[in-house]
């Protein structure tokens, strides 16, 4: 799909075809910034830690060759949509569409499953549910696009993430600790090496929501507040001193990144929370203009 | 790098870049080979390998489950793949990876002693307590790079089995592999675990970590 006939009375199935192409093409093609972040590591490490990098590098390639997904986990989906309001879409209809268009991906490239009822664990085999895909939406007052980011999250590394509400008291070490301890407890399970999302302030909810989006921004972005970017360095730097390494195996390198944002929060409260993406960093979007022409991205 | 001998012992002639030795073998796996390996060591499998999972553990060790196959001497790879019917009855694979061990930490026991696995492939290791079933039973595990799954897709010759498909995608599938590796092995049958030494290393180096960050 890369245009779009975006006055026409069947823009929803084009924007199911954009959501079925976004979850293959997420789960195939990686980001540019992450295929560098990987080679580099490559040429760092030495021994066993190097042997494991020479099979991801091989692992990108042979995907690249032959478009089997890279990574056995179909992932969780979760959506991130800028609608501008200039962009003629009605959104509780974009969101129905992006749902069937993972179903459809699903099907069509005989994506496994990941998605189950949390209880009774009835799998519905097209990687939907209710409350899945996630979807947030945001709205661009001026704006004339619809961007759409989709992230197929990994369940080795979401099931390393973590809350916690500290205290005001616990200042800017409380969290700097907090986010080293994480990061040695998730140990080899993320698959490093990693992107480290981190959330800090906020509510409960939009701490962990922070931290999910931190793992978005593409690896060697800084934040753009001298401050953070400098905060994301030292966690960087203290993060790969604890020689976890590649697989957990033991190396130089256990992240790629440590991505830090933030949201203002209540004066008793000062909750941190880490997202951690593991080494594929697997994310695509489309971004749909005004005319209706899609261009595919990361 | 040798011919695979029948009962699963390699020449080990070869040297990986890591420094271990790099061992071609066929499953089933018996004993003594397993008790050669050593952490370190890179090993490349041929024959069947049974993929497990969550589910399938559960039905096995929770609900007491058994299915007709002999598992002696069996690999099992921690696994839920995507899979394509090939319109008689079977499957084609589409990915077949690896998920996170830990998860399935507490049913080792069972699969070394109740139903005689050797080896148990998978990521991100196993527990101290798990180590101790591998010591005892003479067991190992084989660490998979997490991830790669287009790379190991490529080393299924095919899916010869599939049983307790109602758990799809977490059946009970018996691949048959051709040249599956690197593995590595992770954690060995002398009481070596590579993931309790770098667990080790984190915490000795947590505090030069904290004093980077002025802490």
């Amino acid at each position: 799909m890369k245009q779009l006939d975006v006055n026409g009375a069947d823009l929803y199935p084009q924007l199911r075809e954009v959501a079925a192409v976004l979850y293959k093409k997420a789960l195939t093609d990686l980001p540019p910034d992450v295929r560098r972040s990987v080679d580099e590591a490559r040429e760092r490490e030495e021994g066993l830690a190097g042997r494991r990098l020479e099979v991801m590098v091989k692992t990108i390639r042979t995907s690249d060759d032959t478009g089997i997904i890279v990574c056995q986990d179909t992932g969780i989906c979760v959506f991130f949509v800028r609608i501008g309001t200039g962009f003629p879409v009605n959104p509780a209809k974009l969101v129905t569409a992006l749902r069937e268009g993972i179903a459809l991906a699903s099907e069509r490239h005989a994506l496994r499953s990941s998605i189950v009822h949390p209880l009774t664990r009835e799998n519905r085999q097209d990687n939907t549910g209710p409350g899945v895909p996630e979807v947030h939406l945001d709205f661009v007052d001026g704006g004339e696009e619809l961007e759409i980011l989709l992230v197929p999250k990994g369940s080795g590394s979401e099931n390393m993430s973590f809350l916690r509400m500290l205290s005001p008291a616990d200042g800017t070490a409380g969290v700097k600790g907090y986010v080293l301890d994480c990061v040695i407890e998730a140990g080899p399970r993320p698959c490093p090496p990693t992107i480290v999302g981190v959330g800090l302030g906020g509510t409960a909810d939009q701490c962990a929501a922070l931290a999910k989006k931190a793992i978005l921004r593409p690896v060697g972005e800084p934040h753009p507040e001298p401050d953070i970017a400098d905060l994301e360095r030292q966690l960087l730097t203290a993060v790969n001193t604890t020689g976890i390494g590649p697989q957990g195996l033991g190396g130089a390198t256990t992240s790629f990144a440590v991505h830090v944002e933030y949201a203002w929060t209540h004066i008793s409260m000062n909750p941190v929370a880490v997202n951690i993406q593991c080494w594929r960093g697997e994310r695509a979007s489309a971004t749909v203009g005004p005319e209706g022409a899609v261009s595919y991205g990361y | 790098m040798g011919t695979d001998a029948a009962n699963g012992a390699g020449d080990g002639t070869a040297t990986s870049e890591g420094g271990g030795r790099v061992l071609h073998a066929t499953t089933p796996l018996d004993e003594a080979f397993v008790r050669s390996l050593r952490c370190g060591d890179e090993v490349w499998l041929d024959g069947t390998v049974w993929g497990v999972r969550d589910a399938s553990l559960i039905r096995f060790f929770d609900e007491g489950k058994r299915v007709d196959a002999d598992f002696g001497g069996a690999v099992f790879l921690h696994t839920a793949p995507s899979v394509r019917p090939d319109g008689s009855g079977g499957y084609l694979p589409v990915s077949v990876g690896t998920t996170t061990s830990m998860r399935m930490d507490r049913f080792t026991r069972g699969c070394l002693d109740e139903l005689g696995v050797r080896a148990i492939v998978g990521k991100g290791g196993l527990s101290a307590e798990s180590l101790e079933h591998l010591r005892r039973s003479g067991g190992v595990y084989l660490a998979v790079t997490g991830g790669a799954a287009s790379v190991q897709t490529r080393q299924v010759a095919e899916i010869e089995d599939v049983l307790w498909e109602d758990l799809m995608p977490e059946c009970l599938w018996r691949f048959r592999m051709r040249g599956f590796g690197p593995l590595f092995v992770g954690m060995d049958s002398h009481g070596v675990s590579e993931y309790q030494r770098v667990r080790d290393t984190a915490q000795e180096r947590r505090a030069a970590a904290r004093r980077v960050l002025g802490l």
